[in-house]
């Protein structure tokens, strides 16, 4: 039999804006935030796993900064799902031993500094970036020629990308810390400017600064603290990519880890109550909903329309805090917000207006990079224990 | 939109690419292609990304092609067109489509290669409607 293994702590950081904070600042605030939220203490810490946006080489300078004493670190990076995949390493690291209590965070102020996200192939030394660089292959369309090619192949529309939209505003209404709570129509995201053709400007996430951390622990600890039971259940991941003959823009890596997390779990998608899915762009929900296996490839869009994402309304109620689309993408990674708003439902603690009744099992699910090319997927399957 | 040239960056040219970036400033398209498990892929790599086989060779790519996506990145300074090609040799390629009205670019239509100069040497392949 595996170990158990359980999400302890879990902590977003309220800010959208930290024009006075720096980025190790955030990453320890929100350390400071999930610990407290777990009730547990610094000393028990002895694992840690960030990515990239911690400042420094790998992990080292945010053990340092805040006197971690670890024996166990992990600084993968498969870029904005990577907390997602931390989960999972965290799961590994505890059942082998190598850990009891492992810290995950991940935080930035690219709305402070200004920063653009996604421009991955800037570093010569990539292999990829003599064929990206001259052709400024950016994010906005790498995302777009997705949603334009499912749009040809399965006869999307815009109108269903927008319902997407949609459904994440009538959630953000409740969350006092959405950068943008207010709900809005279908039309208002059509009419919104397109930023690259089919996507709207609503059809995007927004650029938040903040964080958030995770607290993940062996169960003799879960069950020593106060906080209600929530089991790590199925974890996996994958990487998509591209290597010219074998394309196809409507397929994520979030088919791989979707099934891996789904086969650990032993559960099938009818049994999940709540969705967390990473939202980039609206096309990122659709394609991750049709690979997780919710419907079949190509009825994404018939699937996400009517108000089927809506809390209390539809079958699949997902990003009920706002999701990145409304309330929060902070350092342009939504992977760690999306584990925090599962862990709110399973607890029962999501706004009593967004909570879905029973949740007993949900996912938090992670699609970061270019879509069309290489793009990091991480899937985590959740349960509130009684 | 009326797309016309833009403004293209200068390519990073490494010892594994320098043949292809050679080919296009003499107006000459290149595709990779695997002599142990017969696939072609792109970007080029001198190991085959299907098999790590290393008897990767150069092949002569017709130029010619079909549009498989596009999207006009209107966030760009100018904006441009980003799109994938499909070569007749079956390739996809990450890349531009330029002197074109966007209005009129349609997935499947017909393209072709054209070798634009970037700085003062070297030359970059985009595709044009054909």
């Amino acid at each position: 039999m595996t170990i158990p293994v359980f999400v302890v702590g879990a902590f977003e950081h309220p800010t959208r804006l930290a024009t006075d904070k720096s980025v190790a600042e955030l990453h320890a605030e929100v350390a400071i935030g999930a610990l407290s939220d777990a009730g547990v203490s610094k000393n028990e810490i002895d694992g840690y796993f960030c990515a990239s946006d911690a400042p420094g080489i790998g992990p080292l300078s945010m053990i340092e900064y805040m006197g971690l004493n670890v024996r166990y670190a992990d600084s993968t990076d498969i870029g904005g799902s990577s907390p997602i995949a931390h989960v999972g390493h965290a799961v590994t690291a505890i059942r082998e031993g190598k850990c009891n209590v492992a810290l995950i965070t991940s935080a930035g102020r690219p709305r402070s500094e200004g920063a653009a996200p996604g421009n991955l192939a800037e570093l010569p030394e990539y292999p990829e970036a003599g064929f990206e660089v001259p052709f400024r292959a950016a994010l906005a369309p790498s995302y777009a020629m997705c949603a334009q090619r499912h749009m040809y192949q399965y006869g999307t529309t815009s109108e269903q990308l927008a319902s997407i939209k949609v459904a994440a505003s009538i959630h953000a209404k409740y969350n006092s810390n959405a950068l943008l709570p207010k709900e809005v129509s279908v039309a208002q995201v059509l009419s919104s400017p397109l930023i690259s053709d089919p996507l709207h400007r609503l059809d995007c996430c927004v650029m938040t600064d903040g964080g958030g951390a995770l607290i993940i622990a062996r169960e003799e600890i879960a069950r020593s603290l106060t906080r209600p039971l929530v089991k790590i259940r199925g974890v996996g991941e994958a990487v998509g990519f591209s290597r010219g003959s074998d394309i196809d823009l409507t397929v994520s890596a979030v088919a791989r880890s979707g099934r891996n997390a789904f086969d650990e779990a032993s559960v099938k998608p009818r049994d999940i109550k709540y969705l967390s899915t990473y939202d980039s762009f609206t096309i990122t929900v659709l394609i991750a909903i049709e690979d997780l296996g919710f419907c079949e490839k190509g009825d994404g869009g018939r699937f996400v329309a009517d108000g089927n994402l809506i809390s209390g309304v539809g079958r699949l109620p997902f990003n009920t805090d706002g999701g990145g689309l409304c309330n929060n993408h902070p350092a342009h990674r939504g992977g760690v917000t999306k584990v925090i708003e599962a862990v709110r439902q399973l607890r029962g603690e999501a706004h009593r207006a967004v909570q879905v009744q029973n949740c007993d099992l949900a996912i938090a699910n992670g699609l970061g990079g270019m879509l069309d090319r290489r793009h990091g997927a991480a899937t985590a399957i959740l349960e509130r224990l009684a | 939109m009326r797309i016309i040239e833009n403004s293209f960056g200068i390519p990073v040219i490494t010892p594994e690419t320098k043949a292809f970036w050679d080919a296009v400033n003499h107006e000459k398209l290149l595709f990779a292609c695997c002599q142990a498990c017969g696939k072609s892929h792109a970007y080029p790599r001198r190991i085959c990304p299907f098999c790590l086989s290393q008897n990767v060779v150069w092949k002569v790519s017709s130029g010619d092609g079909k549009l498989y996506a596009f999207s006009l990145y209107r966030k760009g300074r100018p904006p441009y067109v980003s799109a994938w090609v499909m070569l007749k040799e079956n390739v996809a390629l990450l890349t531009n489509i330029i002197d074109c009205d966007t209005e009129k670019l349609k997935i499947g239509m017909n393209v072709g290669v054209k070798f634009v100069k970037v700085g003062s040497e070297q030359r970059v392949p985009v595709f044009v409607p054909k």
